[in-house]
């Protein structure tokens, strides 16, 4: 018999480790149990809200919010004497769980990620056990292109990379221009900062996206396929590389793949890892050995692209979509996710959270189940403040937006966007006007300089936003701010510009009240922003030793042998070193500054 | 290896995998051993994990088969290896490292006696 202890972070806030303790001490007391039962300390179950979870084995018994004295119980009823435990069984109040035969929480459906964490990504055997290439094979034989757009414009499969445009609507438009010579653009420039579904995929089932390439240029009528991968990237490089080598070698790329008569080949293209490349037309720009600076739309891709030829650019996790979609169907697919959003989407879930990992989730779970469920809750037990989706063309959704399901739509009305899937949690430690300010500082990195509202006024904002955490900004710079926010978003050229004051348009929207105390209050609660908090001397424990006064690099310690020292707040530079050399514990970190009264 | 000239042809070996191809391919042997290396994984470590299953189980004569996967979304407890018995479910072990391995060697692949570190899975394939 085994027990199976969670001791996930989480299970830790509520006394897994004493529950634990327990139940090893009463079991190794006893000579019996101590041959038949087994502890296992297991990672996160994902039930975190009722912790500590234990699982007994055999009978997939699940227990919740076990504390440490109920341990006796658990042993003495249901391991002595077989007799379960109702009163600590855990019920599921959601219908939606799935009781499954190794665990209860299956909140994610895995479909971009099928074979991700499956196959060995560098062996094409294992990959075609796992049905790697049996959609392409079915749709280049059973199929004509026209019936397999048809298939993806059933199935409701939306762009993966932000935008949301129907995939197949998308391979239509291509499908229908005339030219001598198409493309078929994988879009693998991750760019967002904490995102990496991308990377994961290709590394982990490159062949899904080769899969997908080729079965795409069969639809809209292209014979070649080029990557824009970013050179940041060299194990998704070297994976993609072995893949392609693999398929050639198999016919699976080629001349006449499969004996169909249809050629295609594949081969990379190497992005300098600019954000503004993500961008299609910029892609596209990048790829022909140009600035990577966008450019206006009208020409569409899909008209005027590579080399002025039709072009259709998709993301790598929207590739990834379509070889499950071909093999279960179209209406398989339209059966997962909300009603304009379908199928699942990866999100890469980082920041202040338990469980950080790539997750996949059908369209319309809420944040919470995200967050707390499959995520963990937040780490160390603290607070959850905001989380940050859609990168630094997205926005920040609070506690109030936790319930709502998440899809393209809902997202956007929120504030934020989908965007490509990153998901960056933060908590009480986390300083808003400090968050806005981390991804204007990368806007303005970013920005190609093309236009002027992007190259200039994101620099403003960062400038503006500068002011503030340093707590010299004043009310009329919060509605300067405003507006030259919304003044960017109208005049700037492309997406970059067009989205990159929503960080600061929506923390200004939900957390008004931080912007105001560090404009008026001149205080940052979270304690993150340096010129906003102070060491402060206390006159009841400092000896005037004086170590503090040595130590500090910048002298800002003043005072006399044996005489109370003071701490100069303009000179100080926060370094922390007083607070280490202090004996006495006589240096504190204070919201306000100390009132020094002039004799 | 020749090139496919058929559907049929590539189907056919996907049948030929599944079935098992014990003299040509080392992915199918009873136990099965898959360490996830992507990026961040072998950032944490991985590739030493790697490494030292493929000397040590060679080295303590278990035969299995080991290979190299992906990202398997466990990035809070990575290095992650998946281990599969026959006849068993699939195991995910959690936060290997050489001590770990060891202990994973020793117990669960030779007697099949769980070791601290499982972690649940937590999502179904579609």
């Amino acid at each position: 018999m085994q027990l199976m202890v969670c001791a996930g972070n989480s299970c830790r806030h509520h006394n897994s480790e004493d529950v634990i303790t327990r139940i090893k001490w009463r079991i190794e007391t006893d000579e019996e149990l101590m041959n038949s039962v087994q502890v296992i300390q297991t990672a996160c179950f994902g039930l975190c809200a009722s912790g500590t979870i234990i699982k007994v084995l055999p009978g997939n018994i699940f227990y919740a919010n076990v504390k440490p004295e109920d341990t006796d119980e658990i042993i003495n009823e249901h391991i002595i004497n077989g007799r379960v435990v109702e009163r600590l069984l855990y019920h599921p109040d959601d219908q939606k769980v799935i009781f499954g035969t190794k665990c209860l929480n299956r909140k994610q459906i895995r479909i971009a990620l099928r074979n991700c964490g499956v196959v060995n990504p560098e062996n094409i055997d294992h990959c075609i056990k796992h049905n790697s290439y049996l959609a392409m094979g079915k749709v280049l034989t059973e199929y004509s292109p026209a019936e397999t757009i048809e298939i993806i414009k059933k199935s409701g499969l939306r762009g993966r990379g932000g935008g949301g445009f129907p995939c197949g609507l998308k391979w239509e438009i291509a499908s229908k221009n005339d030219a001598d010579q198409k493309y078929v653009v994988c879009n693998a420039d991750e760019g967002d900062p904490g995102a990496f579904m991308d990377r994961s995929i290709l590394e982990g089932d490159p062949h899904a996206v080769l899969e997908s390439m080729v079965i795409c240029g069969y639809c809209v009528g292209a014979s070649k396929g080029l990557i824009y991968i970013r050179a940041e990237y060299p194990l998704a490089i070297k994976r993609l590389k072995i893949a392609i080598e693999q398929a050639r070698n198999y016919g699976l790329l080629g001349e006449n793949i499969l004996g169909t008569g249809f050629s295609f080949d594949i081969s990379l293209r190497y992005g300098a890892g600019a954000f503004v490349c993500g961008e299609e037309t910029a892609l596209i720009h990048s790829m022909e050995g140009k600035r990577g600076e966008p450019t206006n739309k009208p020409p569409f891709p899909a008209q005027s692209g590579y080399l002025g030829k039709p072009t259709n650019v998709n993301n790598v996790e929207t590739f990834a979509n379509i070889p499950q979609i071909i093999l279960n169907g179209a209406n398989w697919f339209a059966s997962i996710g909300t009603e304009k959003s379908k199928g699942t989407k990866v999100f890469a879930l980082a920041g202040k959270i338990n469980n950080v990992g790539l997750i996949e989730v059908p369209m319309g779970t809420t944040l919470r189940e995200i967050i707390y469920e499959i995520g963990g809750g937040i780490r160390g037990g603290k607070k959850f403040k905001a989380v940050q989706t859609g990168g630094p063309s997205g926005g920040c959704l609070t506690e109030k937006h936790l319930d709502i399901p998440i899809d393209y739509e809902s997202l956007t009305q929120a504030g934020s966007m989908m965007g490509s899937g990153g998901m960056i949690v933060m908590d009480e430690d986390d300083c808003m006007v400090s968050v806005a300010k981390f991804y204007l500082d990368f806007i303005v990195e970013e920005s190609c300089g093309k236009c002027a509202p992007c190259r200039i006024g994101n620099k403003r904002l960062y400038e503006m936003l500068d002011k503030i955490t340093q707590g010299k900004g004043t009310l009329e710079d919060l509605e300067r701010l405003k507006n030259l926010c919304n003044v960017i978003k109208d005049t700037s050229l492309c997406g970059l510009g067009q989205t990159s004051p929503n960080p600061v348009l929506s923390t200004m929207e939900n957390f008004a009240e931080e912007y105001y105390e560090h404009v008026v209050e001149k205080k940052c609660r979270s304690g993150h922003c340096k010129s906003l908090y102070y060491y402060v001397v206390s006159d009841e424990l400092c000896v005037g030793c004086g170590a503090c006064r040595r130590c500090c690099p910048v002298h800002a310690i003043t005072g006399d042998k044996k005489q109370i020292h003071h701490i100069d707040p303009d000179i100080c530079i926060r370094c922390g070193e007083c607070i280490e050399k202090c004996s006495f514990d006589a240096i504190t970190i204070e919201l306000e500054p100390k009132r020094v009264t002039v004799l | 290896m020749e090139k496919f000239k058929s559907y049929e042809e590539l189907k056919a070996l996907r049948e030929t995998l599944r079935i098992g191809r014990p003299d040509k391919s080392s992915e199918d042997k009873p136990v099965r051993v898959k360490v996830a290396m992507a990026t961040c994984g072998i950032a944490s470590g991985a590739k030493e994990v790697l490494d030292y299953f493929t000397a040590e189980l060679k080295k303590r004569s278990v035969s299995c088969s080991i290979s190299q996967t992906g990202c398997m979304g466990y990035c809070y407890a990575e290095p992650t290896v998946e281990i599969i018995l026959p006849n068993r479910e699939p195991v995910v072990f959690g936060y290997v490292d050489i001590v770990r391995a060891d202990e994973i060697i020793e117990k669960y692949i030779k007697t099949g006696e769980l070791v601290d570190g499982i972690i649940p899975t937590n999502y179904e394939r579609r």
